[in-house]
């Protein structure tokens, strides 16, 4: 009897172990493979910066606007579109699909910029 | 001051009776407050002091309004923190003019970010000035929200389409044109294929001596468009009014006053009663220009226009809240 919950005791605490291998040889926990950052673009003196944004599948892309007039982030292809953000306002996207994005703001249209997906 | 002599005509090339480098003379004038006035082809100025000079008969069948422009309500950054005391000082000045304006002509930014609280404390604002009636057109901050909806139900009741219209006082007739709507990504403004049929069709049976007043917000001529400061198909609303004698364009967004003179058209933007923006090109981009406390009142103001019947152009005079 004895030797049986030894024995089961074992094989508990080796898959224990082997387990907790397992999820530290994971992505993400450890410091080899980075996380993919959130991207920023900066809204200011009427233009996006940077214009062109290149960033991967599923990246979230946040725009910032710290221009002292109010901006809009509009996709050319009807694929995102913010309110209007006052300075210090986001808007954020999360691109699941590959692909270039322009974008323009929608009140001062000379205002443009794109997102390219990889 | 030395009293001003009459500019008699020296070049009279289209026959018309208008010597352009006399009127464009005067026309500089404007800028520090010179009331031009055309007696017979004859070009006058007169400095505003002297403005009770002008004799009862040119007086008679004088139509005077007044445009405002860019109010902003609701913007409150330091290039302005209060906007809505300098429109009350807009106010002011209108109510100080020595002839009453009939009415204002507002050519847009009303607000400036649509809200309904700041189209309430424009409108309670105007409330106060000598002339009653306000005729509006709206700028791209006043349709931000639903497509311009909000705009309509208060100030285009009567319009057709997204607010464009037109209407008579005097003779003169008067269009309120709309190009802040479906800009296009990389454009300028728009006035788009709709409104301008109507226009075609609403100047089509105008004879030829009626003075028309153009006005709308986005600059109707190429003032710089690299800052968005053009219309798209505005070549087109123009050559329907080829035809007539008298063209005056009136037109904000760009929150300083220029002035130009093309044949038989004069293009006139005005100061905005919020701040002011760079001249083209003299800055990174187009907007709110700080200037000093004490300097913001001398770079916001008014614009003063004033028709005598018989004469060819409109006296636009512009004059700043200090």
């Amino acid at each position: 009897m004895i030797r049986k919950s030894v024995c089961i005791a074992g094989l508990f605490a080796i898959v224990m172990i082997a387990t907790l291998l397992l999820f530290a040889a994971l992505p993400g926990s450890s410091a080899k493979t980075p996380q993919p950052a959130g991207a920023e673009v900066k809204v200011d003196n009427f233009s996006f910066g940077p214009a062109t944004l290149t960033v991967a599948v599923g990246t979230t892309v946040t725009w910032t606007n710290r221009d002292d007039i109010p901006h809009t982030i509009v996709s050319t292809d009807k694929v995102f579109k913010s309110k209007v953000l006052d300075t210090d306002e986001k808007f954020s996207f999360t691109f699941s699909k590959a692909g270039t994005y322009p974008y323009f703001c929608s009140i001062h249209p000379k205002m443009t910029g794109s997102v390219v997906v990889q | 001051m030395p009293k001003k002599n009459k500019d008699e005509i020296l070049h009279d090339h289209n026959n018309d009776g208008v010597d352009r480098r006399g009127f464009l003379k005067c026309m500089a004038w404007a800028g520090t407050g010179a009331l031009c006035v055309m007696e017979g082809g004859i070009l006058k100025s007169y400095s505003l002091s002297r403005l009770g000079e002008i004799s009862a008969k040119e007086m008679a069948g004088e139509l005077s309004f007044v445009q405002i422009s860019d109010s902003h309500m609701g913007f409150n950054k330091p290039a302005n923190p209060d906007v809505a005391g300098t429109l009350k000082a807009a106010v002011d000045k209108i109510n100080g003019l020595s002839r009453a304006p009939e009415f204002m002509l507002h050519t847009g930014d009303i607000s400036h970010l649509s809200k309904p609280e700041e189209f309430d404390t424009v409108d309670q604002i105007l409330k106060s000035a000598s002339a009653k009636d306000v005729f509006f057109v709206p700028g791209e901050h006043d349709v931000l929200n639903d497509d311009g909806k909000s705009y309509l139900e208060r100030y285009g009741k009567k319009a057709k389409g997204a607010g464009w219209y037109s209407f008579d006082k005097k003779g003169v007739h008067f269009i309120g044109l709309v190009n802040v709507m479906n800009l296009k990504a990389g454009g300028l403004g728009s006035l788009g294929h709709e409104q301008l049929e109507w226009m075609e069709d609403d100047v089509k049976h105008l004879k030829s001596s009626t003075p028309i007043v153009v006005f709308a917000h986005i600059p109707l001529w190429s003032v710089y468009p690299e800052w968005g400061w053009g219309t798209d198909d505005s070549a087109q609303a123009l050559a329907y009014l080829k035809k007539f004698g008298s063209v005056t364009v009136l037109n904000g967004h760009i929150h300083q006053i220029m002035q130009k003179v093309e044949g038989n058209v004069t293009f006139h933007t005005a100061a905005s009663t919020a701040f002011p923006q760079p001249q083209p090109g003299k800055a990174a981009s187009p907007g709110p220009m700080k200037v000093p406390a004490e300097q913001l009142k001398s770079v916001l103001g008014i614009t003063d226009v004033n028709y005598v019947q018989g004469r060819n152009a409109l006296a636009v005079v512009d004059s700043t809240l200090a």
